[in-house]
């Protein structure tokens, strides 16, 4: 909402020389941020002058121009070259002499043109920024000012309201009064004490509740909704009045203008001019109607099906059976509170307007606005609630404007009706006033933190407007009827705090009880992140939205389609499905580091994946707020939502080592993958297998998958893990297939691993057992062994393991070989291997003795010989 | 006047070898000298070792003197041992102050031989990061936790009612239409990405008795096209506290302690009124801080208010019992005015240079 100051000075007292400034401050207060500030752009000298005489000289690129003597000044004639032509003899123009600056930061000096100086400029509405108009000059003298304004040298912005500006605020949605120079007005008044003059007060209001009236009987409006809206009829008041023998081709004055343009409005003709100006000025929306195009009476009823209307836009909208419609004998002529219809618009010809004030229903409002996307001045105000006491009041307010500056009659008919409003007490006195609400003495003191008296309680609830009636247990309070919002003792509560400023309120650090900490899962994803950024990691964070082919890709080992979550209003259509792998985001970051220059790339992203179970129905019934559901309910939504466990998954890139002195460099490769799984494991405190796995992203030869032993079943939702009772695989890691490094831009060789983290921290076993560290003497003797080449080392290692018994303490992995002097097909492992008991020094015969036992437990279940 | 002491000694016979010595002071002496010359002219491991062996060895002077000292007549043994055991011995510190000396030097020599250019070290180990939103998100928490609060979480695929329903947004209500909501197909699924971290309040108040203290950080969505300022996905951090007696005050002590926390204990906070569905009242946060890039001055920070009764309503708390008080920042925004990162772009690209600045401490 932008508020003109001279405009808010009229209803509050304003301080002279009250900045724009100030007025933000003291607006945002109460409750309205500063957005922005609007001015005109313009200074002087700018001055009304009179054409003393003009010469009309032809040029050479065919182009006519008058050479005017323009008189500005007691004595000051000044010669001036004038383009437009649209002038006469003893006009009154608006002269921008050198020195002036416009819009634009336009300076005006004397400058020679056409064989002249020229000596100012004559000014356009355009060129002022006070309209579109730049088809000539503005000529004052047809402005309908008072001839007494326009004296010449008199100074022209003031007289044009260009001296004004106006503060942009922002209105927060359950102020819909605020939409409105009264309702800032009020505010304003309640920020800084400032006396407010209500300009709805000094109006007549006839209104009363359950009335329908017509007056002079030339005009009949039916209300006629047969479909309210969750119970509610679409139109509760609506007035009409009429006024006869208007001149609509009249000049809108320029201080309406002014305004207008000030509080962001485009002027278009005088009589639309002053439903918009009166819509400002009170918050009501009015529409005005050509009234000779009018067939019959008006009747407000919701659309039937297949019906259509072009709206005053030039649209031509198909209706839907919620749109409530102003019809009369042609048909719909106005989506209701939204926008009027071309057919029964108000031109410059029309002689004869019927005004109509309404008060439509909110909810019927902003449906039908968002329907036909179609968000309009009127719309937003009736959408947010706007003073059904008003109604009568603005179309009187139309009728007097129209009489005064359009010389129209106000006829003696109109019409009025007000129906049933559940949001509305009905009882007589006070039609408009909402439900009284208690509010025990101490209330808002409780809630608030801070001592308020009952006295300042009672006459800040009072000073807003609201009837305050002291009860023995507080007060009953009724609000006032452009407080729709004001619904409970907590919005009570609010406006008490709000007008007394909440800088009173005390700071006080309430005492939690004690926490419990963080939960496990959350201690394990910062422990697996900084371990990973500690192993030299860089944790990034990518959208979640992909096409659905690559989330197939990625999205389960066997590169099938999986289910995916599609999003209705995507920002790209092509990329409206949520992720199902966080490595696709991974492989374009690291992507845009390498077009960057950041060649060897090594990032990680820990979060969510989405991931709904094949031909599965998400999604559940609604239900209402401000009731706890049932626990049926609550499992319902539970269970129509999709999962979407935390994920963790990297990328390594080009070099582990870059080429540097002293080092050679080296590539990334599969085992980086495995390496950062063994920096996961270590921040999870979970063991994770490798074995040799395949996954349809990843090379066919350079994957392992992961695996992690279940000790406690658990349940888990993800196309990447699958489980057997013993053991579960929890994700990938290798070296990405060539291919899809390739479609992502990247080397051949690219280091991957995503695995499910939320299924590794459920399956986190019990606190670890420590075991005894034994101090005597170790022996060490080195193993080699031929086995066939494609028995997995691991595999081979763990038979030793289990074969040499408790004193081997550790065994390692040191050496393959395939060649000269190994069976062709087989391939010799070396492994290190630490002997030691636990309660004396060990001989040499004794560690034999256990290697050879392990030795046969590899030969039989591997056939494996030692190595001479 | 150097007076010549004669040390009458017999003359004995050695016999070593060839060599026959008589143990005066001058043959002493001179084999003495003879030592220390030549240790004192060593300078390095192989001239020592070379002087030992032939002044210091039992082919040298000195040896053969020691060994003529059993033929000396006994009424002189004590004079001849004194004088040729006085020069054993210091020829023998001699040999043990050089020996010191060279090795010392050869040590430093050697070792000045291995120095190295320590800003031209080799690095195997890479530099890692942390995203400074985490970092953020983790520090906030931190305090909190410290504080008793706990950490709540729930989905970013968010059902519709905890969304707003719940939360007090009528389905009509223009603040719903405002919300920028990501919906998810088929439209009767009811199903959003969640367009703040407020539906976790709900599962909060759901899941748990009260008194309820919890922070719920997490990922959010709204339908802006990304630009300096703006992005679709971007992060907030919510606090939510239900108990008996809970005022706006405590709410104030709350955020004030928080503003310290995150921003130096020269922050101030200040509250400003404002609406939102789910909070009456509702205020605007704004922090303050001396040191602020742009001089000291007010920042919007979030949004905060007391829990609206029909909120806790709808997670069955009675509102007539127990009050509470909710407050929601933006991580993203928090991150831009506190380390002055300019672009919103840089959060979200992954650029590895942008979280490196940080390492692992925003």
């Amino acid at each position: 909402m932008r508020v003109p100051l001279s405009w808010l000075g009229e209803y509050v007292d304003l301080e002279p020389g009250t900045t724009p400034e100030q007025v933000h401050a003291a607006l945002v207060k109460v409750g309205f941020e500063e957005e922005d500030l609007h001015g005109f752009d313009v200074t002087g000298p700018v001055v009304v002058g009179q054409i003393l005489e003009f010469t009309p000289e032809e040029q050479s690129n065919g182009k006519t121009i008058r050479w005017c003597q323009v008189q500005v000044g007691d004595k000051d004639v000044r010669g001036i070259v004038c383009g437009a032509s649209n002038f006469e003899v003893g006009d009154k123009v608006v002269v921008t002499l050198p020195g002036a600056v416009l819009p634009g930061n336009f300076e005006i000096t004397p400058r020679k043109t056409y064989g002249h100086t020229s000596d100012g400029m004559m000014a356009s509405f355009k060129e002022l920024g006070l309209g579109d108009d730049h088809s000539g000059i503005i000529r004052l003298n047809t402005l309908g000012l008072p001839e007494s304004a326009l004296e010449i040298g008199a100074d022209a912005i003031s007289l044009l309201g260009l001296d004004d500006s106006a503060v942009e605020i922002n209105v927060t949605p359950d102020r819909g009064y605020a939409f409105s120079i009264r309702g800032v007005a009020r505010e304003f008044g309640h920020s800084t004490g400032a006396t407010f003059r209500d300009p709805a007060s000094h109006l007549p209001a006839t209104g009363g509740a359950h009335v329908a009236s017509s007056f002079g009987n030339e005009f009949k409006v039916t209300i006629d909704d047969t479909a309210p809206i969750r119970g509610r009829v679409g139109a509760s008041v609506f007035a009409t009045r009429v006024v006869t023998g208007v001149d609509a081709s009249r000049p809108t004055p320029p201080w309406m203008v002014a305004r207008l343009r000030l509080a962001g409005i485009r002027p278009i003709s005088l009589a639309v001019d002053i439903t918009n100006y009166v819509m400002l000025e009170l918050g009501q929306p009015i529409h005005g109607y050509d009234l000779d195009k009018l067939t019959g009476g008006l009747v407000v009823r919701r659309a039937a099906a297949g019906e259509k209307l072009t709206t005053l836009d030039g649209v031509e909208r198909a209706l839907n059976a919620e749109d409530l419609l102003i019809t009369d004998g042609s048909g719909p002529i106005g989506l209701a509170g939204v926008m009027g219809g071309a057919s029964t618009e108000i031109s410059s010809a029309t002689t004869n307007v019927l005004v109509e004030a309404a008060n439509f229903d909110p909810v019927s409002i902003a449906r039908t606005a968002r329907r036909h996307k179609l968000p309009s001045e009127a719309s937003k105000r009736f959408e947010r609630g706007v003073d059904p006491a008003v109604a009568e009041v603005a179309a009187g307010r139309v009728v007097q404007l129209l009489v005064d500056l359009a010389g129209g009659t106000a006829a003696d008919h109109g019409s009025f009706f007000a129906g049933r409003d559940d949001r509305w007490s009905s009882s007589a006195e006070g039609a408009y006033r909402g439900q009284a609400i208690d509010l025990p003495a101490d209330f808002v003191s409780d809630l608030i933190g801070y001592d308020y008296t009952p006295e300042q309680v009672r006459s800040t609830l009072a000073e807003i407007g609201g009837t305050v009636v002291e009860t023995p247990a507080g007060f009953s309070v009724t609000p006032p009827s452009w407080r729709p919002d004001l619904t409970d003792k907590w919005t009570l509560a609010e406006e008490v705090a709000r007008i007394f400023g909440y800088d009173v309120i005390p700071a006080s650090l309430p005492v939690a009880p004690p926490g419990r900490g963080y939960t496990v899962a959350q201690v394990v994803r910062r422990r697996v992140s900084d371990a990973l950024a500690a192993a030299g990691l860089t944790e990034t964070l990518s959208y979640p939205f992909f096409d659905e082919a690559t989330n197939n890709l990625f999205g389960s080992a066997a590169g099938t389609a999986v289910a995916q979550v599609r999003l209705a209003n995507a920002l790209d259509a092509s990329h409206g499905w949520m992720r199902t792998s966080l490595l696709p985001g991974l492989l374009q970051t690291a992507a845009r580091n390498r077009a960057r220059g950041l060649t060897s790339p090594a990032v990680f992203e820990l979060g969510r994946v989405f991931l709904p179970e094949a031909g599965k129905k998400y999604g559940h019934d609604m239900f209402p707020g401000a009731v706890r559901p049932s626990d049926a309910q609550l499992e319902a939504v539970a269970a129509g939502i999709p999962a979407q466990p935390r994920h963790i998954a990297a990328v390594l890139v080009g070099e582990s080592i870059e080429r540097q002195p002293g080092l050679k460099a080296s590539e990334f490769d599969y085992s980086h993958a495995l390496e950062v799984a063994q920096q996961i494991s270590l921040g999870a405190g979970v063991e994770i297998e490798v074995r040799q796995g395949s996954h349809a992203s990843f090379h066919p030869g350079r994957c392992a998958e992961l695996v992690v032993q279940v000790i406690e079943p658990v349940e888990i939702t993800d196309a990447l893990v699958s489980t057997s009772s013993t053991s579960l695989v929890v994700g990938y890691a290798g070296e990405l297939h060539p291919a899809f490094a390739e479609s992502f831009n990247l080397p051949r060789r690219v280091a991957a691993i995503e695995l499910n983290l939320d299924a590794v921290t459920a399956l986190a076993g019990e606190p670890t057992e420590a075991q005894p560290i034994f101090t005597m003497p170790a022996a060490t003797q080195d193993l080699s062994l031929v086995v066939k080449s494609d028995i997995p080392a691991d595999a081979v290692l763990a038979a030793v393991v289990a074969g040499a018994g408790d004193l081997l303490e550790d065994a390692r992995l040191v050496d393959l070989y395939e060649g000269q002097g190994v069976v062709e097909g087989h391939r010799s492992l070396t492994f290190a291997l630490r002997f030691r008991a636990s309660d004396r020094t060990l001989t040499q015969a004794e560690a034999t003795e256990a290697k050879q036992a392990g030795v046969a437990a590899a030969a039989a279940a591997f056939g494996a010989t030692i190595r001479e | 006047m150097v007076v010549q002491r004669v040390l009458r000694v017999a003359r004995s016979q050695v016999n070593l070898g060839l060599v026959s010595v008589e143990i005066t002071e001058p043959s002493v002496a001179a084999a003495l000298n003879g030592a220390l010359e030549a240790i004192a002219a060593a300078t390095d491991s192989a001239s020592l070792k070379a002087a030992r062996s032939a002044h210091l060895g039992d082919a040298s002077a000195l040896a053969a003197l020691n060994a003529a000292l059993k033929d000396v007549p006994n009424d002189q043994k004590a004079a001849a041992g004194k004088l040729v055991g006085q020069a054993r011995a210091q020829a023998n510190q001699a040999y043990t102050e050089a020996e010191e000396r060279i090795v010392s030097a050869e040590q430093n020599a050697q070792l000045e031989n291995e120095r190295v250019d320590v800003t031209a070290a080799p690095s195997r180990w890479r530099k890692g990061a942390r995203h400074p939103l985490m970092l953020l998100q983790e520090a906030f928490c931190d305090a909190f936790v410290g504080m008793g609060w706990e950490i709540a979480e729930g989905p970013e695929l968010e059902s519709e009612w905890y969304n707003f329903d719940a939360l007090n947004f009528d389905e009509d209500h223009p603040a719903r239409a405002m919300q920028d909501t990501f919906f998810v197909e088929p439209a009767d699924s009811h199903l959003v990405l969640r367009t703040h971290t407020s539906p976790v309040q709900i599962r909060a108040m759901l899941d748990r008795e009260v008194p309820i203290y919890v922070l719920a950080p997490g990922r959010v969505y709204r339908t802006d096209e990304l630009d300096a300022t703006h992005t679709p996905v971007f992060t907030q951090i919510e606090g939510l506290a239900i108990d008996k007696g809970l005022t706006m005050a405590h709410l104030r002590g709350t955020l004030e302690h928080a503003a310290r926390l995150m921003f130096g204990e020269g922050a101030k906070i200040r509250l400003r009124p404002n609406y939102f569905p789910f909070t009456e009242p509702s205020a605007e946060l704004d922090v303050w801080h001396p040191t602020f890039v742009g001089g000291a001055r007010w920042i919007e920070w979030g949004g905060c208010g007391m829990v609206n009764a029909n909120v806790l309503r709808s997670a069955g708390i009675d509102p007539e019992v127990y009050s509470g008080f909710a407050f929601g920042m933006g991580v993203e925004r928090t991150l831009m005015f506190r380390n002055q990162v300019a672009d919103m772009h840089d959060m979200v690209e992954g650029d590895v240079r942008f979280s490196q600045q940080f390492g692992m401490v925003v």
